[in-house]
Parts: structure tokens; sequence; C-alpha cells
């Protein structure tokens, strides 16, 4: 494992990366999103073993890359939290279910708040809220959720903010569960609208069937959403965050603003973490309960800390590697979780500082282990 | 940052002519007038008194220097002035203003800025970043002005960029006021490193420059924030007699660029040498006040802190 990866580093990609003049690097980048609206089509032999349905019993590919793309969204939302702001938010699940229920609970007929709102007011059975407007809704109910949750709490700090995190995931899930006038309680809601578009072949253009469009679709936000996330990262703010996580104290000497800030950084992870639950709900048609459970917290932070913590691109090989590799390999699934374990113990053991992680964070575990070595010759 | 990009900007940052006015304070203040008021702190943590009744005043220009033997309260006495504790009696005055129990940052905001006694940098930043940090203090874009660049400002003709499509662009939708900022704070940063004496070592990482760096870029960080009083919490710790030459020469070239500076030192001669005036504080207590000619005579002084008499001279 460790000397593939000295391989790879042999190749120092980051440095040639890094070196290439401007027009090259553009060049690149827009061959790679080419490549990546180009996926759910692909069909060149030695590249199409990477697709996930050769099988019969193999998932939808376009599904799963639609389903990998979410999870990205989530991780560069929680990049923004742990690696940046270095906040350890384990009910990240939390934002993304609040994200999924708001377009069900204003976008659906089928939702008890929307049929309140037909007799109340008289409308026709099928009124609900248009899905444009269940956007900003979404949005700003997650927004809200990351406040409400990050004002008292982000005065604790390290493990405590994660046990109270932890528990604001669970309130979520279980307050869907149990508000049977408001989400219909454990069976869901059905009928959770999509985005509009022109009907084709007799279809809505976003349904069940054609997979890909949906994954064009987050893939576009996603790249958007990339693009916002680095101006933070290379500006006030992204040093702000930084100074925070370093030293909270030198930094509010320094005058950082820092509970400002924090919150600011909860805020910003917790939309990230509603839209990706917009998509994913809206995708499903349904929303259920049961879709939010804690374990896949634990997930969204093993992306981000697998991938590299702090790096964007880190953050998104893991979500991706997290979200891929299971589906890919579905003939084992009953090896999934050991799988999961193994993996995840060897990249703790083997590289601590994910797989592709920032530089600073490179060199502070580079460091890290130089003093553990010196202290053990010491002895 | 990418390494080539990187190493381009340091060139041109190197190449640079210093350019004071761009790390120069201006201030409506009048020279000698009073800034800081320490009146009549007591502190108490339980049944220990950190600080007792210590009162003193700093004046806008002057070096005052804050000595005492160790466990004297000289660093409770700073961490009072800066918002780390709340005294339990009397009061704090910046400009007339009370502060005491005014939370860290604003405290910054209003012209105080400090360094620490155990080195405290973003040891994961590079020395311009953290410099950059302290020039954030004073910028005012915010995170949805960073976000969409929204707002919007109309830069003055030598901030416009130089190429043909740039400019004009500029000319008709204004510069960001992140972008000014950015550039701006990036410029100052380069500046306050030369200042002190580090520009050398700027896209380095805190943690792995030499200690006599990391302390000159505590001072940097500190003078980016604008202080009009800056606290430097023994500046000289670990320093060998050429450095404390050096330094003391920074301390007077910072408050020539004008801000008022407050050394806390054990360095006798280091304080004896830069300082207008000193006070003195023992056991939580001032024992003595004056300019460093009268501090050395004193036989308090002497007693307390220079130990026997016949040390002292």
């Amino acid at each position: 494992m460790s000397q593939i990866l000295d391989a790879v580093r042999g190749l120092a990609l980051g440095e040639r990366w890094n070196h290439a003049p401007k027009v090259v690097r553009w060049a690149v980048m827009l061959l790679v999103i080419a490549f990546a609206f180009y996926l759910p089509y692909l069909n060149i032999l030695p590249f199409a073993y990477i697709r996930t349905d050769l099988t019969a019993s193999g998932s939808d590919w376009a599904s799963v890359l639609f389903l990998i793309v979410v999870y990205m969204i989530v991780a560069v939302g929680l990049n923004v939290v742990i690696g940046l702001a270095g906040l350890l938010d384990l009910g990240y699940v939390g934002f993304y279910a609040l994200g999924a229920y708001s377009v069900a609970i204003f976008g659906s007929t089928n939702s008890p708040v929307v049929q309140a709102l037909q007799s109340r007011f008289g409308l026709s059975e099928d009124w609900a809220v248009p899905f444009a407007v269940c956007i900003p809704i979404a949005i700003l109910v997650s927004l809200v959720a990351g406040v409400i949750l990050g004002a008292p709490t982000l005065r604790l700090r390290g493990d405590y903010l994660a046990i109270v995190t932890l528990g604001f995931g669970e309130i979520i899930r279980i307050t869907f569960r149990n508000l049977d006038g408001i989400s219909n309680g454990a069976a869901g809601i059905t009928g959770v609208p999509v985005p509009p578009g022109p009907e084709t072949d007799g279809r809505a253009f976003f349904n069940t069937i054609d997979a890909e469009r949906w994954y064009w679709l987050a893939l576009a936000i996603l790249i958007l959403l990339i693009f916002l996330a680095r101006r933070l990262e290379h500006s006030r703010v992204g040093r702000a965050w930084l100074a925070i996580r370093e030293d909270e104290d030198a930094a509010a000497v320094m005058g950082v603003a820092g509970f400002k800030f924090k919150l600011w950084a909860f805020a910003i992870g917790a939309t990230l973490g509603g839209l990706a639950g917009l998509l994913f709900g809206s995708k499903q048609q349904y929303v259920e309960p049961n879709a939010f459970m804690v374990n896949l917290s634990f997930l969204f932070v093993a992306m981000v800390v697998i991938g590299g913590s702090g790096n964007i691109f880190g953050a998104l090989l893991g979500a991706f590697l997290l979200t891929y590799l299971p589906e890919r390999f579905r003939e084992f699934v009953d090896w999934r979780p050991f799988a999961f374990g193994v993996a995840l113990v060897a990249v703790m053991i083997l590289r601590p500082q994910g797989l592709v992680p920032s530089r600073r964070r490179a060199r502070e575990f580079e460091d890290r282990r130089h003093e553990a070595e010196e202290a053990a010759a010491d002895v | 940052m990418s390494e080539q990009r990187m190493t381009q900007d340091m060139a041109e940052e190197l190449k640079d002519t210093s350019d004071h006015d761009l790390i120069e304070m201006h201030t409506s203040g009048e020279v000698g007038e009073t800034l800081l008021e320490v009146d009549h702190v007591t502190l108490r943590f339980g049944g220990v008194v950190a600080l007792n009744d210590v009162n003193f005043e700093i004046r806008r220009g002057e070096i005052l220097g804050l000595i005492g033997p160790n466990g004297a309260g000289k660093t409770t006495c700073f961490n009072a002035m800066t918002g780390v504790y709340t005294p339990t009696e009397g009061k704090i005055r910046f400009k007339g203003k009370e502060i005491a129990g005014t939370k860290p940052h604003k405290i910054n905001h209003l012209g105080i800025a400090r360094t620490f006694q155990n080195i405290r940098l973003f040891p994961e930043m590079s020395a311009l970043e953290n410099v950059m940090v302290g020039c954030d203090a004073r910028h005012k874009s915010s995170v949805v002005g960073v976000l969409f660049r929204t707002y919007r400002v109309r830069p003055a003709e030598d901030e416009l960029p130089e190429s043909g499509i740039r400019r004009s662009l500029a000319k008709v939708f204004g510069v960001s006021r992140h972008t000014l900022e950015e550039r701006a704070g990036r410029r100052r940063s380069m500046e306050l490193l030369r200042f002190v004496g580090i520009a050398d070592r700027a896209h380095e990482l805190a943690r792995n420059l030499p200690y006599g760096y990391q302390r000159r870029l505590e001072i940097a960080r500190a003078l980016a924030t604008e202080p009009e009083l800056i606290c430097l919490d023994e500046p000289a710790a670990g320093f060998n007699p050429a450095e404390k030459e050096d330094l003391m020469g920074l301390i007077r070239r910072i408050r020539d660029l004008g801000h008022t500076v407050l050394v806390i030192e054990h360095d006798m001669k280091l304080v004896l040498g830069v300082t207008d005036r000193i006070v003195v504080l023992e056991f939580g207590s001032k024992i003595a006040e004056g300019t460093p000619d009268e501090v050395a005579r004193n036989p308090k002084v002497i007693a307390a802190y220079l130990g026997e008499p016949d040390d002292a001279a």
C-alpha cells in the first residue's frame, strides 16, 4: 500500500501541476470536466470496466454517478467545517435530512403541510409550492438550522462539540419520524417534486429513468460550489478559519472574531448539506426518516478524513472512493462493513493525513511522526 | 498558490523597494497624552491576589517598560489589558474608554495588539499568511462579498490593472473590495516582514522558521493590526546579546512608525536602554515608576528586582 503511494508520489503530480502554464491547467481542467459530463455514456472498453452495471445485479451507472456527486457536495461542505475551521461535526446528516425534507414537505402534494394549506386556502389538490421556491426554502431552512445549532454550541470546543452535533443529527431524524402532522412520520413523503424541464418521450425531463440528467444537474451545481468554496478559502474568511483552527485564542487577540467566523463555517457547511439533501430527495422522489441514519454522518466524516482534511480535492476523492467502491463491488456486499473497517484502519495507519492532504496537513503529520520516532529513540 | 507563481511573486516582492508609507501609523492623537490608563486595578483568582491596586498610565508615543521579578504580575497585567481577564476591581481605560470586560478581538479593533511570551503563531500558515491575518483585522469584506464580489469600489487610477480589457472592465464595474483589500494586505504584510527583517522567508510555514524569526514574525503580525498601542511580552526571551541589540533598534523603529510601545522584559540592559519610562511590579503591586535612571537607582527596585544592592551596579 505504502509502496503504491510512494510510486504515486514519485510522479510528483502536484509539482507538475503547479509548474504547468496557466493555459495548460485550464485546458486540463476543462477536459476533466468534459470527461466527467461524458461519464454516463462511457463505453470505450478498457475504461468501461469502471461502470457499475456490467453484471445483471449491478446498480444503474448514472444513478451511482449521481450519488457520488451528491456526496461530493456533502464533502465540500463538510470540508469547510472540519477541514478549514477545525470543527468536528458528527451530525451532518441532520442538515442533509433537512434539505431533503424541506423540498418534500413544501413541494409534495402528499405532504400533510401542503394538504393543510390546500384545505385552508381552498386551493386545488394539485397545488404545492413550486420547485423553484422549494430551493430557497431548503437552503434557508438548513442555513437557519446551522445557525440555531451553532449559536449555542460553538462555544464548546473539540469533543464536546462533536457530542452535541452527534445528538443533533439523531434529533432531526427522530423528529421527522414522530411528527406525523408535518413529515408523515415513519411512512415518509412520496411525490417529492423534481426540477421543471421540457417533456421528452412523454416523460418529465427529470424522471426516475434518465438518471444521467440528474447527474449532469448535480455535477453543474458541484462545480459551481467548488468554485465558491475556493473563493472563500483564499480570502480573509479562509485565513480566519485556519487561524481559529490553529490557535483560537491567539486569533482572537489578532482581531479575528472567532465566534462569527465559526458560525459562518457552520452555516455554510449546513447549507451545502441541505443542498445535497435537496438533490437526493428530489431524485428519489421519496423521503423517509430511515434514509438519514447516524451512520451516514460517519460516512461523511470518513470521506473528508480519508480523502484529506482541509483539501477540497482530497474531500472529493474521499467521497468518490467511499461511494463508488461499494457500488462497483456489489457482489461482495456481505463484506462491505468489513472492507470499510479495514480500509479505515489501513488509511489511519499508513496515511493519517488522508490520501490527498493539504500541504500543511501533510507536513504537520510528518513532523509528528518524526517527533514520535525521536521520542521512541530517546527511550 | 502554486510554487512557481509563488517564487515569481516572491522575487517581485523582494525587488520592491521599502515603502514605509504602507506601514506608517496615522493617528489623530497628540504625543504625550494619556493613551491607556490602568486605574487602581485589582485582580484576584480565588484567594490569590495577582494584581493589587496597580495604577499607571501609558502616554502616546512613548516606550514604557513593565518589569518585575518572576510572578510579579506583569503578564497578568497584560492579559487584563488585552481582555483575557477582567479586573476584579478598578478600571482600564483606553483613550478614555473603559475596556475591562471587552472581548479580545474587540480590544484589538480598538487599537491594542500584543505578542505572547511563549510564541503563539499559526504554525501551519506561512509567515506571510500569519501577517495577513493581522491585516484582515482592519479589512471589511464579508462572507457574501467574498463569495459573490458584491461590494464594488471604484479604484484609484494607479490601482487599475494595466492590460486593456481588465482595465476597461474595472473602470466600468469597479473592483470588488475583497480584491483590493487582498492586494493591499499582501503588500502591507510583505512590507511589515521587511520591516522586522524576515522577508526572505515569507513563504515558509511559521513552524519551520528559526526561533528568532518566529519572535519577529509575532511582532509583524501584531503590527499588521494597526495598533495604537503594541504590547511586547518578553520579546528578547532566548535572544543572544547581538539579537537583543537588533531588537532594541526594532522597538525604537516601531515607535518611530507612530505606535506606542509597552515592553515587558527581564533583561535590564534592554529595558534601561530602550524605554522612556519604567513601571516596576512586585508581588502584584507597583513599587516604583519613573525614567530608567530613577528606577535603576531606586533602592526598593534594587532590593526587589536586582537582588543584593552590591550586584546592582
